[in-house]
């Protein structure tokens, strides 16, 4: 009888896991999204903004990618390279392309096109922009030894070098194309992608259609894809709920995620992730009294974020409680570590005591006043602004916010004009080095508004960087971040962005990461009707 | 009236510098600038000093705002409005569809606005004091307290909940498929028409009262002539002088004002581009754009002038 009923559930089982089963990737169909941003240009190497990515990844490759179905959105594989070896003395990559990859112009690539790529990225001419050439600076020379093979060598080792090579940015371009003219790729489209280039129509949509001699066989699965720019977030969820639209890759609020989910029931599925993207609170260090450390760690220490993960992530794209590096992620420090940090402690009414004390101690008065400078985007400056100004009138501070707008905003604080304000950082994949990069020195990135040097911290981070082995190199993570966070407090975290990806149930083979800036290049897509 | 047509024309040209020199010191005065909205709001890691400033040269930024602002008036004088700063395009190209899209809506929306405005604030005048004029007060001041992007959300929720269905996101020109077209652009032209309707019933409602109650009128009652022969022939032709008015101003207005409409409905028009255009910083296409609205503003004044001395034969132009 008992193995009558194993047997049952068995089949029970079996019958249920069929349909899982019967999932196999359907050809045809177009894939039609809103993007909240229209790109500027169609130069990956120049431009930084989403808006591009979205819409034109899918023309291209890159020389590596981050694996399309790692939730972690961290692990590198090959793309155009199939493989690629490191010298002994970790100063050389070398990559061996695969071979019979054609642009969409019909002609073979080669390395003499991926070293002209990356030259235009890391040393680029006179007059042409590249956005990302602080973050090769340890790329001594790109060579091409061979048609098929492209070595880079490295003035010091380094631990994120392939994760750099994933970057979804390096569109791999036509040699012939740059070197009669390195700016033809601002304004036309021509790569080895999934899909070609049908047109653009300003303001209104981009449409690729599938590319019958992609180098992956069988892939893409759709037919083609329609990219609307749509800026306005109730109308992306309009067109979605009115099943216009199968996805949008950026994200939605919970009420927003909420609103399509009761229109569209069964026929919606929902993908949550932490997001590599967080607003900080940066402190003026030439600012009294934000010159003192102690000042500073009593605003971390003033911090509910236990409380407010729970509360805010209801009504604002934040949720978890994190570091420097996005949680669950390789080198994010484990919440039990994490917890001992100046901030982070459990026990809310011990942390707001001694961030009383530390005030008193640093001879901030009860009921000192001071501004806290915000930028005026809704989703989730306002609601976090709101909330540390609240936190921080629980130590006994008086808070005033001032709002800039936000094209002016980051122009404003550069000034150094601000005494606590508001800073944001996004990344295009969870890296250390990319990182942590933005708390380094201010005469070593402009982009810290925090106006410090400190030469302790500038160390830990080219430790780091130049730290292989995986252990050592995240026991530095963490002394990076206990410096930066607790024993200096120069920056303070606020809570780590979600991602909230509510999709028509017909899109399939699509994860998503950690980032906005990956798994945009839909070749793995398809639609299941 | 050639000569008239001439000196307005001419007029114009003082008017236009007046808002070129205005729009262009503005956009100046105003913090920030096309590099910083490219290059520090994404939240990047690595800026570029350097990039920024190269950035800055390529466009012209760092030169003296007089060489600046006769750079612009050299290239205006010759019809060319330049590259957008954002995207490197032509200007000309940046604004084609959308200013296509926004006449479209304009026209669609003034004639929703004239066909309900003049029949409604005839009867309401006639019937005065009747339900029926109650009935078009109820509806005039309902459309003037409703605000058309509101009114747009609702035909969308209703759309979407009631009927599961809703207008196409993307434009589609009239030419090329009439269907779609005319499905994605009714809505939002309603949605203005009405609003724009209440206040030409208003005015119809009043100048035909005032008119109805002329000598003329009441001689030609007592003539015998039948009502709709002294309506049509005698009241509307001098009651309808301050309806054209608002009629053809708010058309101007709604070429490139409709912003919120045409984010409700996701319509790549004028006032969209307008507002991205100021977001970014891009100076050269606020400034187009500006120069454009301007323009339409003059020519439809003094098409409405003109208009003006057709119907009313007593109107002359020196």
């Amino acid at each position: 009888m008992e193995r009558l009923a194993r047997v049952a559930v068995l089949a029970f089982a079996a019958m249920l896991a069929l349909p899982g089963l019967a999932q196999s990737p359907r050809s045809g169909g177009e894939l039609v999204f809103p993007v909240p941003s229209e790109p500027p240009s169609y130069d990956g190497h120049r431009e930084e903004t989403f808006g591009l990515i979205h819409p034109i990844a899918p023309f291209y490759n890159t020389l590596l990618r981050i694996d399309p179905n790692d939730k972690s959105g961290t692990k590198a594989v090959p793309s155009l390279a199939e493989s690629w070896t490191v010298s002994s003395d970790k100063l050389t990559y070398t990559f061996k392309l695969r071979k019979g990859v054609k642009f969409h112009d019909g002609s073979e690539m080669t390395s003499k096109d991926v070293k002209a790529s990356y030259d235009k990225i890391i040393f680029p001419p006179a007059g042409v922009g590249s956005s990302r050439k602080g973050q090769y600076a340890d790329v001594a020379a790109v060579e091409a030894p061979d048609a098929y093979t492209v070595s880079f060598r490295l003035k010091e080792p380094s631990a994120s070098f392939i994760s750099s090579m994933a970057s979804p940015w390096n569109f791999i371009y036509k040699a012939d194309i740059l070197a009669k003219d390195p700016h033809w790729y601002e304004k036309n489209i021509m790569g080895t992608g999934p899909f070609t280039f049908v047109e653009h129509v300003k303001g209104s949509h981009i449409v690729g259609k599938k590319n019958p001699n992609y180098w992956d066989k069988g892939k893409p699965y759709l037919d083609g894809f329609r990219a609307i720019f749509i800026r306005d977030s109730a109308s992306q969820v309009a067109a979605i709920r009115g099943e216009r639209a199968h996805i949008q890759f950026r994200g939605f609020s919970p009420a927003e995620r909420d609103s399509i989910v009761s229109t569209l029931g069964k026929k919606a599925t929902v993908q949550e992730s932490p997001w590599d993207c967080i607003l900080m609170v940066g402190m003026n260090h030439e600012k009294k009294p934000f010159d003192d450390k102690r000042v500073r760690r009593a605003l971390t220490l003033a911090l509910d974020r236990n409380q407010a993960s729970k509360s805010l992530s209801k009504i604002a794209i934040v949720k978890e409680v994190a570091g420097v590096q996005v949680p669950g992620t390789p080198y994010a420090t484990p919440p039990a570590e994490l917890a001992k940090l100046a901030g982070y402690w459990p026990d809310i009414e011990k942390s707001r005591a001694e961030s009383r004390r530390l005030l008193k101690e640093a001879g901030v008065p009860e009921g000192f006043q001071f501004t806290f400078t915000n930028r005026g985007v809704p989703m989730p400056y306002e609601p976090l602004g709101v909330w540390l100004i609240d936190q921080w009138r629980r130590v006994g501070l008086n808070v005033q916010q001032q709002v800039i707008e936000p094209a002016a905003y980051f122009g404003t604080i550069r000034k150094g004009d601000a005494q606590v304000f508001m800073d944001f950082q996004c990344g295009y994949i969870v890296e250390p080095d990319l990182d942590m990069y933005k708390f380094l020195s201010s005469d070593r990135n402009p982009a810290n508004y925090g106006r410090y040097k400190d030469p302790v911290l500038d160390a830990l981070y080219d430790k780091q960087s130049r730290t292989i082995d995986f252990e050592e190199r995240g026991q530095i993570v963490q002394q990076f971040e206990k410096r930066l966070l607790d024993e200096e407090a120069h920056y303070l975290m606020t809570l780590q962005w979600h991602r909230i990806i509510p999709h028509s149930a017909k899109v399939h083979g699509w994860t998503i990461t950690p980032s906005h800036y990956l798994n945009n290049t839909l070749d793995t897509v398809w639609l299941s009707q | 009236m050639a000569s008239y047509i001439l000196k307005r024309l001419a007029a114009m040209v003082p008017t236009l510098l007046g808002v070129a020199v205005l729009i262009f010191l503005l956009l100046r005065v105003v913090p920030g600038d096309v590099v910083e909205a490219r290059y520090l709001t994404q939240g990047s890691q690595f800026q570029s000093q350097e990039l920024m400033n190269q950035e800055r040269q390529k466009l012209g930024l760092d030169q003296p705002l007089w060489r600046q602002f006769a750079t612009w008036m050299a290239g205006l004088a010759r019809l060319d409005f330049g590259l957008s700063m954002w995207t490197s395009s032509p200007i000309s190209e940046e604004i084609k569809l959308r200013f296509a899209l926004s006449l479209q809506l304009a026209l669609m929306a003034s004639t929703i606005a004239t066909l309900l405005a003049i029949p409604l604030g005839i009867l309401a005048a006639v019937k005065q004091d009747t339900w029926a004029d109650y009935a078009v007060r109820v509806f005039s001041i309902a459309g003037l307290a409703t605000p058309s992007f509101w009114l747009g959300i609702l035909m969308i929720l209703v759309m979407l909940t009631v009927f599961k269905w809703m207008p196409p996101v993307v434009f589609t020109p009239i030419w090329v498929n009439p269907w779609d077209n005319l499905a994605q652009l009714i809505w939002p032209a309603l949605a203005v028409g009405y609003r724009y309707s209440a206040v030409g019933t208003r005015m119809m409602r009043s100048a035909m009262l005032e008119v109805l109650r002329e000598d003329y009128i009441r001689t030609a009652r007592a003539k015998g002539l039948r009502l709709k022969l002294i309506l049509t022939r005698h009241a509307l032709k001098n009651a309808i002088l301050p309806v054209l008015t608002v009629i053809s101003l708010e058309f101007a207005f709604l070429l490139g004002g409709l912003v919120v409409t045409e984010q409700v409905f996701n319509l790549n028009g004028l006032g969209m581009l307008f507002v991205e255009a100021i977001s970014r910083r891009d100076y050269t296409l606020t400034q187009a754009l500006v120069m454009l609205v301007a323009t339409v503003f003059l020519l439809v004044n003094l098409a409405v002038d003109i208009a003006y001395a057709w119907l009313d034969p007593r109107i002359r132009y020196r």
